[in-house]
């Protein structure tokens, strides 16, 4: 269930991405910020949060477990 | 004079700190190449991002800002924020799994295992080294389009031949290309993975700082943020280009023009309503003519640009950063993590890093267009911008040096990958592990560095004219496009021997079909603006998966061991 929330989101940010509604618009926020680069800003904010739900919701705990344990050592060192 | 000797206390700086990280350094070649496994959260953030932020991301951005406008953020840094994320975690932390249990260092040991085939990495070493060494022409090339400018007037009797003559006596970028090379080379070569990650970390934090300093700096010179907002050129109703301010360099003040400096003119467009636009702030796509001056002879010549960026082409930009799932130094500095829970701080903080460096740069980038004559060459924009806006050497010198420490922490981790591949992948597999004591496996990568540094320095002088960005945007369509073997080994069980050759000779021939047809480095879109590489990564996905399904599945063994059955993974 986790890991498919996490997929939702990303697919959601993915499309939130082509933010055609804004392309013309050279509009500034707060004075200075065109609204395009705004939402592109907020958007990167957007990557941290679903980093952090992943690894609350999705954590590979068994990939975690499987490296910990003795290792075989079969590369050139 | 000034500038110069900061610059140079810096990298003096920074040959103390590769001193310092060799005096930590454990004398064995698995230290040597992956620290130990012992890189914990905050060294692997910094030497990660570090790493994937070169002169591409101060340099190149703020050019391409320059020539597009504020759609580079987007086109580049906020689409990289969600996918090198999504690779972390997808990617990076099982592939240090697997390297962590069965003792790989380098991608192409993984490869092997997982493919059954020791050819493949015969095919793939030279695949990679041609695809990284781009990527370090950049770096060298960047820098020494960095120094130049901001040390001009420092000595005009020795350097007399300039790139444009309003650098005489800048530092040429033959001599900065140099002395980065050698500065890198040495404290890679004493410290190897560990002096590279203590590195990058310093360098990191100097270029995250300067970055924002430099921010402040050029904001205060355009008259505060409001006043900056208003500086990029303007289409009038006529449909000439115009500037509408000039920096006096000698009241250090911004002055209105009037009239409005014309520098160009729209050539055609499908929206018709651009009077009064800062077309640097939108997307739209408009063509437009400028015209320059040619610095050498004063001749007026005009010369045709795209602003904006088309959205077919913003679309298929998503197929760039795919390229960090397969970078190998990339995969050396997550070889380096100390468990896989350090991972964690890179998948939170990366796209906010991004975020800290980039915007500033977009938006210099942009308000540059209004103060800067439209030919000057994209990559020594920001630097142009330093000198124009920025009168103060001490900072002038400390703001470059932040630009030096981007483009230096990707230069490290790249030669010292290219010293661990050829020595693992090629020498010590093809003699055996039991042939060469592990001081002479390190002397052998050591050479090999070496050995890297000089051929890099002598192509980066070669090709010392090329666009940074452009370049960085090939160099990343290769590995984009080599992207479908990592994602294939790692979670599809059909994926065979045969289709990861397939794959590779997919992305390769088509790659090379492209980057020709680009003239060698040029900035090319297919068709309505599909870009390259989303074509090169279509191939090679689709020769993975025809050629994986029409034979033989791997071996029960190698699907046991990387697809364990009792273990969910």
């Amino acid at each position: 269930m986790g890991k498919i929330f996490i997929w939702v989101l990303f697919v959601l940010l993915f499309t939130l991405h082509q933010d055609i509604w804004w392309w013309d618009d050279a509009s500034l926020v707060l004075g200075f910020m065109p609204v395009g680069l705004a939402f592109h800003a907020g958007f990167s904010i957007g990557c941290a949060i679903l980093g952090w739900a992943a690894i609350k919701y999705a954590w590979p705990h068994e990939l975690e477990h499987f490296a910990e344990e003795d290792s075989d050592k079969e590369g050139a060192i | 004079m000034t500038t110069l000797i900061v610059i140079v206390l810096y990298l003096c700086l920074l040959l103390g700190l590769g001193f310092f990280s060799s005096r930590l350094f454990r004398g064995t070649s698995k230290d040597y190449f992956v620290a130990s496994h012992s890189i914990g959260p905050f060294l692997l953030l910094m030497s990660v991002f570090g790493t994937t932020m070169t002169a591409f991301a101060l340099v190149g951005s703020t050019g391409k800002s320059f020539e597009r406008g504020i759609g580079t953020y987007g086109l580049m840094a906020s689409i990289s924020g969600l996918v090198h994320a999504g690779i972390f975690f997808l990617i990076g932390i099982r592939l240090w799994a697997f390297g962590k249990k069965y003792g790989y260092i380098t991608q192409i040991q993984f490869f092997r295992a997982r493919f059954e085939s020791d050819r493949l990495g015969y095919l793939l070493f030279p695949i990679l080294v041609l695809l990284v060494i781009p990527y370090l022409l950049i770096g060298i090339i960047g820098a020494g389009k960095t120094i130049e400018p901001v040390t001009a007037g420092a000595f005009t009797e020795i350097f007399t031949n300039p790139t444009a003559p309003q650098w005489l006596g800048g530092i040429p970028p033959w001599l900065t290309g140099l002395v980065v090379s050698l500065v890198v080379l040495t404290y890679v070569f004493l410290g190897g993975s560990r002096g590279a990650a203590y590195a990058n970390t310093f360098q990191t934090i100097v270029f995250m700082i300067m970055g924002v300093v430099a921010f402040v700096y050029i904001i205060d010179g355009l008259g505060g943020l409001e006043q900056a907002g208003k500086v990029p050129a303007r289409i009038n109703a006529k449909g000439v280009i115009v500037q509408d301010y000039q920096f006096n360099k000698q009241s250090g003040e911004l002055i209105k023009n009037d009239p409005p400096k014309p520098i160009g003119r729209v050539l055609n467009t499908d929206n018709t309503d651009l009077t009064d636009k800062q077309p640097h702030l939108s997307r739209t796509p408009i063509s437009v003519e400028f015209k320059k001056k040619n610095p050498k002879t004063g001749e007026i010549s005009s010369f045709e640009r795209e602003l904006g960026i088309p959205f077919i082409t913003f679309v298929s930009y998503f197929f760039i950063p795919l390229s960090v799932g397969m970078f190998p130094h990339l995969f050396q500095h997550w070889l380096t993590a100390k468990s896989a829970k350090a991972f964690r701080l890179t998948v939170i903080a990366h796209p906010l890093c991004i975020m800290v460096v980039w915007v500033p740069c977009v938006l210099v980038g942009a308000w540059a267009s209004g103060v800067l004559p439209p030919g000057i060459p994209p990559p020594a924009v920001l630097s142009a911008m330093l000198n124009l806006l920025v009168g103060d050497p001490v900072l002038t010198g400390l703001l470059t040096a932040g630009v030096l420490a981007a483009i230096m922490s990707s230069l490290d981790s790249q030669f010292l990958c290219l010293g661990t591949i050829f020595t693992n992948d090629i020498v010590v597999h093809r003699a055996g592990s039991k042939k060469y004591s592990d001081k002479q496996v390190i002397l052998i990568a050591r050479v090999f560095i070496v050995v890297i540094v000089a051929l890099t320095y002598v192509l980066a002088m070669w090709a010392k004219d090329a666009n940074v960005f452009d370049l960085a945007v090939w160099c990343f369509s290769g590995f984009a496009a080599l992207f479908p073997v990592v994602f294939a080994a790692l979670y599809w069980k059909r994926a065979t021997k045969e289709g990861a050759f397939a794959s590779i000779i997919a992305a390769l021939v088509t790659w090379v079909y492209f980057f020709h047809l680009s003239g060698y480095g040029g900035e090319m879109v297919i068709g309505p603006g599909i870009i390259p590489a989303a074509v090169c990564f279509g191939a090679a996905a689709l020769a993975m998966i025809i050629v994986s399904l029409i034979t033989k599945p791997p071996s029960e063994e190698t699907l046991q061991k990387f697809f364990p059955q009792v273990k969910k993974l």
